[in-house]
């Protein structure tokens, strides 16, 4: 198979031109999380600053502590554009003709994951634009920076991979819809919204050891400059785990017959 | 030299076996029809020869290929256009067919060439650009064949082409169909429409609940069921009446001076009252076979032997 990067990139240039054509779906994935942001921040915001931020808590505080997880609830929302778009791909008859035709099959896959990470990274940045814009100030020095986007990056691509999978799961295009819902709700049940030690002992015990908790501390420490300990490693594993399992899960459902 | 054959195939979906044991033989540059109801396992048989599945047992090959051993040469020796239509609706025609156009490695200068020829040839010119989402049906199913044969193939499964489309359009469908043939490129054809095999396929196969219940030409197939005829016609009724004298269970046709006499259409059947009249010199003004048309042999071929 020498063409699987010509017919990869053959498959991305005509994901890129289908989200292009069906900008709502793009729109309404974007608009999640900048939602989310400014709730928090003008709604909860006060409050839930002068809980957590000390002498200088409120919430200039709470910004720069639920930010991180605002961009993470960026790839969370344009995740589940991925297991959309490949549901509706899937009932279309278009996958069947891939199939018949002597490509990389694999480039069928390919197209709509790195379609996503564009879209995905496209999705982060603009999260970070309305953060900056409305007061967000990040400490990080160059280093950081790398790290950073090292880090969002792979787990964006984790999760695409992982959310792909969830879409050829999916029967209908509908229930794809549905099933990245707990991938947007994981963050509550973590450090996102407000520190674990606030909660009760059985949550707290699960919001320290899932893979969110990690990430989000990292992802804070980059970017305000504090150290993160191992946070960053064990997040950067958790990326591995997800991203190879679903990745191995979403070839293992592609590759089966299909069905229709 | 054969195009597509099958030995034995048989395949399951869960209990249900849909092909029970299915042998054909597809030569090179023919019209090969399958003819069958819905549910009869059409579709499951171009799903295997297309290698999207993979049939529980048998084998079969396709342009020279196993299709379970080799599937990737068979995948670039063949075009699908299945029944549901496989094109992308948020890209224009011309898109659609860029797309192939990249996926068969064509090059931009000669990709090019051959969108805008296949334009042109399914008089999808004016429509190129538009979303494929606002083509009519008969539209669709045109950019779905153009799809199939950027990449040249030498064999095409067509499922079911023209279900759905009117009946314009259909004929439109069929036009193309022949010009395929003429260029010497095989196509296996699936259809529940007898006319359409008539039309179009130089052999017929009849699928009926996952088994090949008879095969030959149309009027092979034609003969094989009892009613056919022949009708002489007389320009005196003297003659008429000499024959009626001559030729046994004939009947008169009407008022016509026309006598219909039961036979099957053969050759030798035929000369054989040739012979009898000729013997009694009986003058006959002409002569006209009819065989049973291809929805009486479908019926009698697929009639269900057992009600439960």
């Amino acid at each position: 198979m020498t063409y699987v990067l010509t017919d990869s990139a053959t498959m991305v240039r005509r994901n890129l031109k289908r989200m292009i054509r069906y900008p709502s779906m793009t729109f309404q994935l974007l608009i999640m999380p900048v939602v989310f942001l400014l709730l928090f921040v003008y709604v909860f915001g006060g409050t839930l600053g002068a809980g957590i931020g000390g002498p200088t808590g409120g919430r200039a505080e709470y910004l720069n502590y639920v930010t991180p997880t605002i961009i993470l609830m960026a790839i969370t929302a344009a995740v589940q554009g991925t297991s959309i778009s490949i549901a509706m791909d899937m009932t279309e008859g278009i996958v069947d003709r891939f199939r018949t035709m002597a490509i990389a099959r694999v480039s069928v896959l390919t197209g709509h994951v790195i379609g996503s990470l564009v879209q995905t990274v496209l999705a982060m940045t603009f999260v970070f634009g309305v953060a900056v814009a409305i007061g967000f100030r990040p400490q990080a020095n160059f280093v950081e920076w790398l790290a950073l986007a090292g880090l969002l990056i792979a787990m964006a691509f984790a999760l695409i991979w992982f959310s792909a999978a969830l879409g050829l799961a999916s029967k209908t295009v509908e229930g794809s819809s549905n099933i990245g819902l707990p991938l947007i709700l994981l963050p509550f049940f973590g450090n996102g919204f407000v520190p674990t030690d606030s909660m009760p002992a059985a949550l707290r015990w699960f919001a320290e050891y899932q893979p969110f908790t990690p990430f989000i501390d990292a992802l804070r420490g980059l970017l305000m400059g504090t150290p993160i300990g191992n946070s960053g490693y064990i997040a950067f594993g958790w990326c591995v785990v997800i991203g190879v399992g679903g990745y191995l899960w979403s070839k293992k459902l592609f590759n089966r017959e299909s069905t229709r | 030299m054969n195009a597509i054959t099958a030995t034995g195939l048989r395949r399951s979906y869960g209990d249900n076996e849909v092909l029970k044991g299915v042998d054909l033989n597809v030569q090179r540059g023919t019209v090969f029809s399958l003819l069958g109801a819905n549910g009869a396992g059409k579709t499951t048989m171009v799903k295997i020869l297309s290698t999207l599945i993979r049939a529980d047992s048998g084998s079969a090959s396709v342009a020279g290929h196993d299709v379970a051993r080799d599937p990737n040469a068979v995948r670039a020796a063949i075009g699908v256009t299945g029944q549901f239509s496989a094109v992308d609706n948020l890209m224009t025609g011309r898109e659609n067919l860029k797309l192939m156009a990249d996926l068969h490695h064509l090059g931009r200068a000669v990709g090019k060439l051959k969108v805008e020829q296949l334009l042109e040839k399914f008089d999808l010119v004016d429509a190129a650009d538009k979303s494929a989402s606002t083509y009519s049906g008969g539209m669709r199913r045109r950019l779905d064949l153009a799809m199939t044969l950027v990449g040249t193939p030498q064999v095409i499964f067509l499922d079911e082409p023209t279900t759905g489309l009117d009946p314009r359009s259909r004929r439109a469908m069929w036009e193309i169909v022949r010009r395929l043939v003429a260029d010497g490129i095989t196509i296996f054809l699936t259809t529940q429409y007898l006319e359409e095999a008539d039309e179009l396929a130089d052999r017929i196969a009849v699928l009926d609940n996952g088994k090949i219940v008879a095969e030959g030409t149309a009027d092979e197939l034609k003969r094989r069921i009892h009613g056919g005829h022949v009708l002489l016609q007389f320009n005196d009724p003297r003659h008429l009446e000499a024959a009626a004298r001559v030729v046994h269970n004939a009947s008169r046709d009407g008022e016509a001076l026309a006598l219909r006499v039961p036979n099957d259409g053969s050759v030798s059947s035929l000369k054989a009252l040739l012979d009898q009249l000729d013997e009694h010199s009986v003058p006959v003004d002409s002569l006209s076979t009819h065989t049973p048309d291809l929805d009486d042999v479908f019926l009698a071929l697929t009639e269900k032997v057992t009600q439960p």
